[in-house]
């Protein structure tokens, strides 16, 4: 048993701390979160090259065919770095889609593409009710057509298709196809946008039953919650250098107890965040059991840690932390967009309550 | 990556359990509920049988009676003991902190004297480093020993001591040379609880029972053979108990915790809130399931903090995020049993109406004392600022 890294995810990890911090400084974040899509065509090229678009598919799709661990690491990294643009929506949840849900022709058609960073892609899910529990969903798919509205669908604008989570199956819409409509919500955080999506009369292709959407929503999750780590890591990083070199009363302010002890909590919830995501990846990989209740708890945890850090780290910063300037805003943000995303704490404590009280699932 | 069993962790394990099927004692549930000083002599021979199966102190080197497990088989060694809801074992600070630390500084003539002792549960120690003016602070301690010949004369007091009222032994931190600095006349020596001048008295806490001691120490001669480690290098040695003391503790607690969520779990479908079973209150629903994750990512930690000492070797700061996570998560049990049971939830042992013959009262008011044992919460968030995060340190 060993809950290190091995070899090659360290490399992996590094490789891709390197990568953003190369390709997608600081600067480049806010350059990018101020257009209308925060998607920047160049830095997709790259992603593709170094392979992070076809991550966790197979091979015959053009897929590097690591497991959700790699997967973790890379979102991880990603959102230590404030990544703006669709590598969430297109690969850990669009693609992560496909690939559990779609039979052999679909994925040669869809999912081949994304590997080849060739495609944009995302999954509209929630409806004005905003349950992420797939039974209230509304939405039907009548004689290949979709008619509604789907809210919160991240990275809408940029995608060629969109997967349509309905109650008869899952739906495949393309960008350009007729009656559809992608109107942009204004969401807090600007380095990944929301959109609203409205149908009317929309040809859509089947491509998959709802059935697997449990497997492929829980790498997603997954995925998320290691982005939410990095992002608490990143906001940690911050706050402790800050505390180290700003001083007060003669002193730096990381001397005083009282900031001392919110930035141990912070590492505290950091790294249990870290611990919770890494099992949940770790499950996922294996196939084991215990999967979707792991995701779960580290869903759980993670929604509440990622706002608690973020609040202490605006806190140690003291009037710094309250200006546009400063960063941690920026992660601040994106914290609570995926507080909500794929369910909040809770909605997963009260999955956990039905494993833990009811002996369910 | 990779938390599947190995070939040798699973022979491990099976073995254990092998062992566990023939050996669990049956009656441990009508003995848990008793005083300390009645189960005592029951989780001596617990101890001692576990000692003949060779399953004491998995991890300490076979020479010392152990099975130099890796600590990914420790960390299994307690989730089997979690599995079973075995009891807990008599001499738990003698195998969980002090014998590492006497295998870790001691000569051979002490291994040979001491560990055996421990192992089979013959001898109890108990641990004197805490002084009613030395607690945070611990190196700030007065208690004095003196050489004279060959033997040390030991003056103080201690407090705080856990086991004092039943130890054989104890790991006693004196002040051998008062002009060094604080850390630097400190010296760890090995102490005869039946020495002459050593005196025990009970200290009654906040539940009312006496589960530490004081101890007081007047001229008490104790042999220069007797010092762990070298003289005035006590610190070092107290330091490793200490960390020893939180880097693993948690996987022992994970048991405990283990089992009051899931008998709290169970007591929620009894016990009525708002004419329904408070396991059907959506909020109440909401706090079991936090708590029921929180141990679960406090295992997780656990098993990430073995593979980094594994990496490293020894226990590092980031023990302390164990401490705190155990000790603030085992409250937020507590008080969460009370809120379900309502009114119910303070009655004392003796009462009829008492569930679980008052257990859960005990237990709310014991774990006010998990932030303060073993290093406050105040100390441990120190410990992360400076040595983990690089702040300055604050004192």
């Amino acid at each position: 048993m060993q809950f290190g890294l091995n070899e090659s995810q360290e490399l992996l990890k590094s490789n891709a701390r390197k990568f953003f911090a190369g390709e997608c400084p600081m600067d480049a974040v806010r350059r990018l979160m101020e257009t209308e899509t925060a998607y920047d065509p160049q830095l997709w090229a790259k992603m593709a090259e170094q392979g992070y678009t076809g991550i966790i598919f197979p091979e015959e799709y053009g897929g590097v065919g690591l497991g959700t661990v790699e997967l973790a690491l890379l979102t991880e990294e990603a959102g230590r770095a404030l990544l703006p643009g669709p590598l969430f929506s297109t690969v850990a949840l669009a693609g992560a889609t496909i690939n559990a849900v779609a039979d052999h022709e679909h994925k040669r058609e869809y999912l081949e593409p994304i590997c080849a960073g060739d495609a944009r892609a995302t999954v509209a899910i929630l409806e004005s009710s905003t349950s992420w529990d797939l039974g209230e969903l509304t939405m039907t798919g009548v004689n290949g057509k979709l008619t509604g509205e789907k809210l919160f669908v991240t990275d809408a604008a940029v995608a060629d298709f969109l997967l349509v989570v309905a109650r008869n199956g899952v739906f495949l819409v393309h960008a350009k196809a007729p009656g559809l409509k992608i109107t942009p919500m204004l969401g807090m955080d600007m380095t990944r946008k929301l959109y609203t999506a409205s149908f009317s009369e929309t040809p859509a292709e089947k491509v998959g039953e709802t059935g697997g959407l449990a497997k492929a929503f829980d790498i997603a999750t997954t995925a998320l919650v290691a982005e939410m780590v990095g992002g608490m890591q990143r906001t940690l990083d911050i706050t402790v250098e800050y505390a180290k070199t700003r001083k007060q009363f003669g002193k730096p302010i990381g001397m005083f107890q009282a900031v001392q002890h919110q930035c141990a909590d912070m590492y505290l919830e950091t790294e249990s965040s870290r611990s919770a995501a890494y099992y949940a990846a770790w499950t996922l990989q294996e196939g084991t059991p215990e999967a979707p209740l792991a995701v779960s708890i580290a869903k759980m945890y993670a929604s509440d840690a990622a706002r608690n850090v973020g609040n202490h780290g605006i806190q140690v910063h003291g009037g710094m932390g309250f200006t546009w300037e400063n960063d941690i805003h920026l992660f601040y943000r994106r914290a609570k967009a995926s507080e909500t995303t794929l369910g909040d704490a809770t909605f997963h404590r009260a999955r956990i309550a039905r494993h833990a009280i009811d002996n369910a699932v | 990556m990779d938390l599947k069993l190995t070939t040798e962790e699973k022979q491990f394990r099976d073995e254990l359990r092998g062992w566990l099927s023939v050996n669990l004692p049956k009656d441990w549930d009508e003995w848990r509920q008793k005083p300390i000083e009645e189960s005592f002599p029951y989780l001596r021979a617990w101890q001692r049988k576990l000692h003949e199966g060779g399953w004491a102190a998995v991890s300490w080197p076979k020479e010392y009676g152990g099975r130099s497990a890796t600590l990914m088989q420790s960390a299994i060694f307690w989730e089997e003991m979690a599995r079973v809801e075995a009891p807990p074992m008599a001499n738990s600070l003698g195998l969980g902190l002090i014998g590492p630390t006497i295998i870790a500084f001691g000569t051979e003539a002490q291994k040979k004297r001491f560990i055996p002792k421990i192992l089979s549960a013959e001898e109890i120690w108990c641990q004197g480093f805490s002084e009613p003016n030395a607690g945070s602070d611990l190196a700030s301690l007065q208690t004095e020993a003196r050489l004279d010949g060959d033997q040390y004369v030991v003056n103080g007091q201690k407090v705080w001591t856990s086991y004092g009222w039943v130890g054989n032994w104890c790991e006693l931190v004196v002040r051998t040379d008062s002009a060094a600095a604080k850390h630097k006349g400190l010296t760890v020596l090995l102490v005869d609880m039946k020495s002459s001048g050593v005196e025990v008295k009970p200290l009654r806490q906040m539940t009312g029972e006496s589960e530490f001691n004081e101890i007081f120490f007047r001229d008490v001669r104790v042999p220069v053979e007797n010092v762990l480690g070298k003289v005035n290098d006590g610190w070092n040695v107290a330091v490793s108990t200490l960390m020893y003391e939180r880097g693993s503790y948690g996987a022992r607690l994970h048991s405990i915790f283990t089992r009051n969520i899931s008998r709290l779990i169970e007591l929620s479908r009894k016990v009525l809130r708002n004419g329904k079973p408070a396991s059907e209150d959506p909020v109440i629903r909401q706090r079991l399931a936090q708590c029921y994750a929180e141990i679960e990512i406090m295992r997780l930690n656990q098993l990430r903090a073995f593979s980094r000492m594994t990496a490293t070797g020894v226990p590092g700061p980031e023990g302390s995020i164990q401490k705190i996570f155990w000790s603030e998560l085992n409250q937020r049990v507590q008080q969460l049993a009370q809120e379900v049971f309502g009114p119910y939830g303070q009655l004392l042992a003796g009462d009829p109406h008492a569930i679980d013959n008052g257990i859960w009262s005990y237990g709310y008011l014991r774990t006010r004392g998990n932030t303060i044992e073993a290093g406050t919460s105040e100390v441990q968030r120190n410990i992360i600022g400076h040595f983990v995060l690089g702040l300055p340190r604050s004192y």
